[in-house]
């Protein structure tokens, strides 16, 4: 072998920069513990629809609310709710470090919701 | 007929992931083996490439000279272009590796028959969606390593945050998706529509274009249309990089199973194809050396001493006379 | 000798691809696109295999019965020998960038004269023969067997690519067709398939040390009519020194320039110009080629007649060496020299003893580029010149591919041409410097035979030429290179009529104000000066 001077570090690192997740990992095991509320068992869509589409839901509610100034959301089943992340959303998921950024963290994501909205009613903490 | 026939593997490449972890249900395979095996190809197949080039001799330092050499204090050289030191010569690579300088410098040409003249025109799109393809494959990469580290690095967040600074759409869209479908779809059309590249093709040319159009695509439908549960892919993938692989408890979509299966065949294919391309620039002669050889010694390690030019002695017996009657200085008299 | 057609008919090029996919198109040997083979005389004294008479437009080539093996054996060998090899199998990606790059492209719209193309000549026979893949996947892998079409139509391509680099400056990774021409040409030269007007020149070179075969005594009387041509236009005698011991400097340069016009008038420069600075220095005729055909047909070859140079600065006693203007001698001399015969610890780092100027560019190979050397000089303000004795001349200035793209050897020259004549104009730039192209003869194909592929070769050249002659209405191809000195006026006759071919130091020898001179009236081509075309009349 020629060059191996250069060539099987630049390879060494390589292999490195590849396998980095392999023994970079941090927790033995990954898994996403969600704290539900206590008082509800039930959203205000079945809990595939809030997997999948809560971000849009909310984006709509904004748009209702901010563009049309219509306030009510009326889920599948016909129930009404205040279209409101920080009223409806936070009132039952009141601690958005153990729910919203669980998962949200964990696979880097960062919405800007609260960049803007309160996390809890009436604007405590 | 290449880029059908490659066309139709992929496709069959899809199928086989669709049904097999689709209908068929065989997760742990797909899931777990197939990628395993596929990242170990990959590191072997990679190692054992670099090995095979890195046995061959680099016999004379054969830089293909792209400015002004370095001779006269007066005379500017291009440090980069022709560079004579190691640090112009990193410079060169890192311009060629990153920002795709020789390509930079295409032209097409025209010829005008009527007044008999090649004209010469910029032709930089290649360059341009060349780069616009690995810059946004590379983001890519680096962006999913939010679904291979815990907790999530700082840095990748911000490439995130980068990729969807335009904050289109819900769930924001990346930039990079698009544009590397923008660049991919060039390369595809240009290796169609142009007779000189089409003509030039080989199943191997397309092969990949559309192994990674399968990826993007499947990527994208699994972001924007079904919201493939990222929470659930991230404990299949801690879990293979643990080395405890376990399926998560719910079912994963069928799509990630086709787009880790066609990313494992993009892993298991690389090392035995042009996809080298990616580690061979950097051990490139023409572009790795500097244009020194007039400078200092450079060596070749099979030069054989023994080769010896036809010597004075032999030319001056078959010239002898010759020379003394032109009255030429010769060693020996006749 | 094919008939010629005329440059507007040439110039119909075809682009369009073949409805055929290139592997089932064989090349065609038409009169005018091919070389000569290499005589079965000049092999045998080479000691090169399989001397024959045969030629390309025979069915049978004659090839030994186990060429196969020969040739895969060499292919091997070459791989484990050349990582440029291996990589530049490996790597290519069929982007098309260097396509119409080549000069043989433009002018032939021959696809195989793509240089991917060219190249894919050999890869097909790499992966049919060496990957699995290939051996699997047959065509649908771009591989194939080796056959003995194949072995044609490497004889015909790789013969058609003048080793001009032009398309690695282009490739995103480098890769070099020259070294896979060279790589294919020993291949062939295995199975003894070469061509004459490389070998002859190589074998010539290796008796009488230079390629047209000129012996001592010749070559001496070659000189000595020179210079009597020197005292016409002069009027100051001059005898050069030969094959002188103890001299400080050995000037070595290619052999044309002795025999032929217009390379006479700049190796009568080269005289002039040494003794008017009365340089200590020794003409060879042992070392009196500066080109090297061994680099067009092997690394052995190269290596063994590139050593005459050093062997006879060692026998003569020199403390370095001066190089003549030529191409492909300094892509030899740059990249290759020190490496195969260096490294010349017996000779000293160049310094012109007239200026003081110690060249560190050459510090290892101790050998010096006459473009440098009189650049220096003139930027010293050593040399008396009077650039208006060239003031009919109208220039521009051809880049040589060898010190364009082995090198980099772009503003010596032209530094020099602008002292020496105040009509100075570049062609376009993408024909010159970096981008230069070939004159579509180098790297052995400088014959006649070969003449339709060389204008064809040509039209790039010859194109940027008529530009500059229309626009510019320049008349003068100024070149550093006795290849191009040869193959270029016949070019210009075709593309450009109207241009002549000049070299550099025929120039600097018609601006060189000489001590002791006669009031000069004509130049080195012996036409009056301007401002003497009447007296001239009158006589």
């Amino acid at each position: 072998m020629y060059h191996a001077k250069y060539i099987i570090p630049a390879l060494l690192v390589f292999l490195a920069v590849v396998t980095f997740p392999f023994w970079a990992k941090g927790k033995a095991v990954y898994r996403v513990e969600l704290k539900l509320p206590a008082n509800q068992t039930e959203c205000i869509e079945d809990t595939e629809t809030m997997r999948t589409s809560h971000m849009q839901i909310l984006d709509h509610w904004r748009d209702k609310v901010v563009r049309e100034g219509e306030r009510v959301y009326t889920n599948a089943k016909g129930v009404k709710y205040s279209m409101s992340l920080t009223n409806t959303c936070m009132s039952c998921h009141s601690d958005k470090e153990k729910f919203c950024d669980k998962c949200h963290n964990s696979v880097g994501v960062a919405p800007y919701c609260w960049n803007c909205h309160l996390t809890t009613p009436k604007g405590g903490k | 007929m290449a880029a059908f026939y490659s066309f139709m593997a992929v496709l069959a490449l899809v199928f086989i992931a669709a049904i097999g972890a689709g209908s068929a249900g065989m997760y742990t395979l797909f899931g777990v083996a197939i990628p395993y095996v596929a990242l170990l190809v990959f590191l072997a197949g990679f190692i054992y490439r670099i090995v095979y080039w890195a046995k061959s001799p680099v016999p004379f330092s054969i830089a293909t000279t792209g400015g002004q050499q370095k001779s006269l204090p007066w005379i500017k050289n291009s440090p980069w272009d022709n560079p004579y030191t190691v640090t112009g010569t990193v410079i060169r690579m890192i311009l060629e590796v990153v920002t795709f300088r020789s390509l930079f410098r295409n032209t097409k040409i025209d010829l005008r028959v009527d007044n008999v003249k090649v004209v010469y025109g910029s032709a930089k799109f290649l360059w341009l969606f060349a780069l616009i393809f690995h810059m946004a494959f590379f983001t890519i990469l680096i962006r999913h390593m939010r679904l291979f580290l815990d907790p999530v690095p700082a840095c990748i967040q911000k490439i995130e945050f980068l990729d969807s600074i335009l904050q289109v759409g819900i769930p924001t869209l990346y930039q990079t998706d698009l544009l590397i479908l923008v660049g991919l779809t060039f390369l595809l059309l240009r290796r169609i529509v142009d007779v000189k590249v089409n003509y030039i093709s080989l199943a191997q040319d397309y092969f990949p274009l559309f192994l990674l159009l399968g990826i993007a695509i499947s990527g994208i439908y699994m972001r924007y249309f079904i919201k493939a549960d990222v929470i659930s892919i991230k404990e299949l993938t801690m879990g293979l990089l643990s080395f405890k692989p376990a399926l998560p408890e719910k079912a994963l979509e069928t799509t990630f199973f086709v787009h880790l299966f066609l990313v494992s065949c993009l892993l298991a294919y690389f090392p035995f194809s042009k996809l080298m391309h990616l580690a061979g620039v950097f051990l490139s002669p023409t572009r790795n050396l500097p244009n020194n050889t007039r400078r200092q010694h450079y060596t070749n390690p099979w030069n054989d001493p023994a080769i010896k030019p036809h010597s004075y002695a032999a030319y001056e017996d078959d010239f002898r006379e010759k020379m003394i009657e032109a009255g030429l200085p010769v060693e020996k008299e006749a | 000798m094919a008939k010629l057609p005329p440059p507007e008919e040439l110039v119909k090029i075809n682009y369009s691809t073949p409805v055929k996919g290139w592997m089932d198109v064989p090349a065609d040997f038409r009169p005018g696109t091919f070389s000569y083979p290499g005589k079965p005389d000049i092999l045998k004294y080479l000691g090169f295999p399989n001397p024959r008479e045969w030629s390309p437009t025979d069915a049978d080539w004659k090839l030994p019965p186990d060429w196969r093996e020969i040739i895969m054996k060499g292919f091997r060998e070459r791989l484990d020998k050349y990582r440029s090899f291996k990589v530049f199998m490996d790597i290519c990606v069929r982007c098309g960038a260097c396509a119409d790059k080549c000069h043989f492209y433009i002018g032939s719209g021959d696809p195989k004269n793509m240089p991917v193309l060219r190249a894919e000549l050999l890869r097909s026979i790499y992966r049919g023969e060496f990957t699995v893949a290939g051996k699997i996947l047959s065509r649908l892998a771009g591989a194939r067997k080796l056959e003995e079409d194949v072995v044609k139509e490497w004889f015909m391509y790789f013969y058609q690519c003048t080793e001009c680099r032009r398309c690695s400056l282009f490739c995103p990774y480098g890769i070099d067709t020259a070294e896979i021409t060279m790589m294919a040409r020993e291949l062939l030269t295995l199975v003894g398939c070469n061509i004459n007007w490389i070998l002859e020149p190589a074998a010539n070179c290796n008796r009488t040390g230079n390629h047209l075969g000129i012996q001592p005594h010749a070559y001496k009387d070659m000189m000595d009519f020179l210079c009597e041509d020197i005292e016409t236009i002069t009027g100051i005698h001059i005898e050069p020194p030969v094959n002188k011991k103890g001299a400080e400097i050995l000037f070595i340069t290619p052999s044309g320039d002795i025999f032929a016009d217009p390379g006479i008038y700049t190796y009568m420069g080269y005289i002039m110009l040494f003794h008017e600075l009365g340089l200590d220095y020794t003409w060879s005729t042992y070392a009196s080629e500066g080109g090297n055909f061994g680099l067009f047909t092997s690394d052995t070859m190269m290596k063994k007649l590139n050593g005459k140079m050093y062997a006879e600065a060692k026998r003569l006693g020199v403390k370095w060496i001066l190089g003549g203007e030529c191409g492909h001698m300094w892509r030899v001399i740059n990249q290759y020299m020190d490496t195969m015969n260096g490294p010349a610890d017996f000779l000293e780092t160049p310094v012109s003893p007239i200026t003081g100027t110690r060249f560190d560019a050459a510090a290892g190979t101790k050998m010096l580029h006459i473009a440098e050397f009189t650049a220096d000089l003139i930027k010293n303000g050593k040399l008396k010149l009077d650039p208006s004795r060239n003031a009919n001349l109208r220039t521009t200035f051809h880049d040589s591919c060898n010190p364009a793209r082995g090198m980099g050897l772009f503003e010596e020259p032209r530094y020099v041409l602008k002292n020496v004549c105040e009509n100075f104009v570049d062609m376009p730039e993408e024909t010159i410097r970096e981008q230069t192209f070939c004159c579509g003869g180098g790297a052995g194909l400088n014959n006649e035979e070969f003449m339709e592929m060389r204008m064809r070769g040509g039209l790039p050249r010859g194109s940027a030429v008529k530009y500059v002659q229309e626009k510019n209405q320049v008349n003068t191809l100024v070149t550093i290179c006795a290849i191009d000195r040869a193959t270029l006026p016949p070019l210009c006759d075709y593309w450009a009529p109207g241009v002549q071919v000049a070299g550099l130091h025929e120039l600097v020898a018609n601006a060189l104000v000489m001590e002791g001179e006669q009031e000069r009236t004509m130049n080195m081509r012996q036409e009056p000066l301007p401002g003497f075309e009447d007296a001239e009349e009158e006589e």
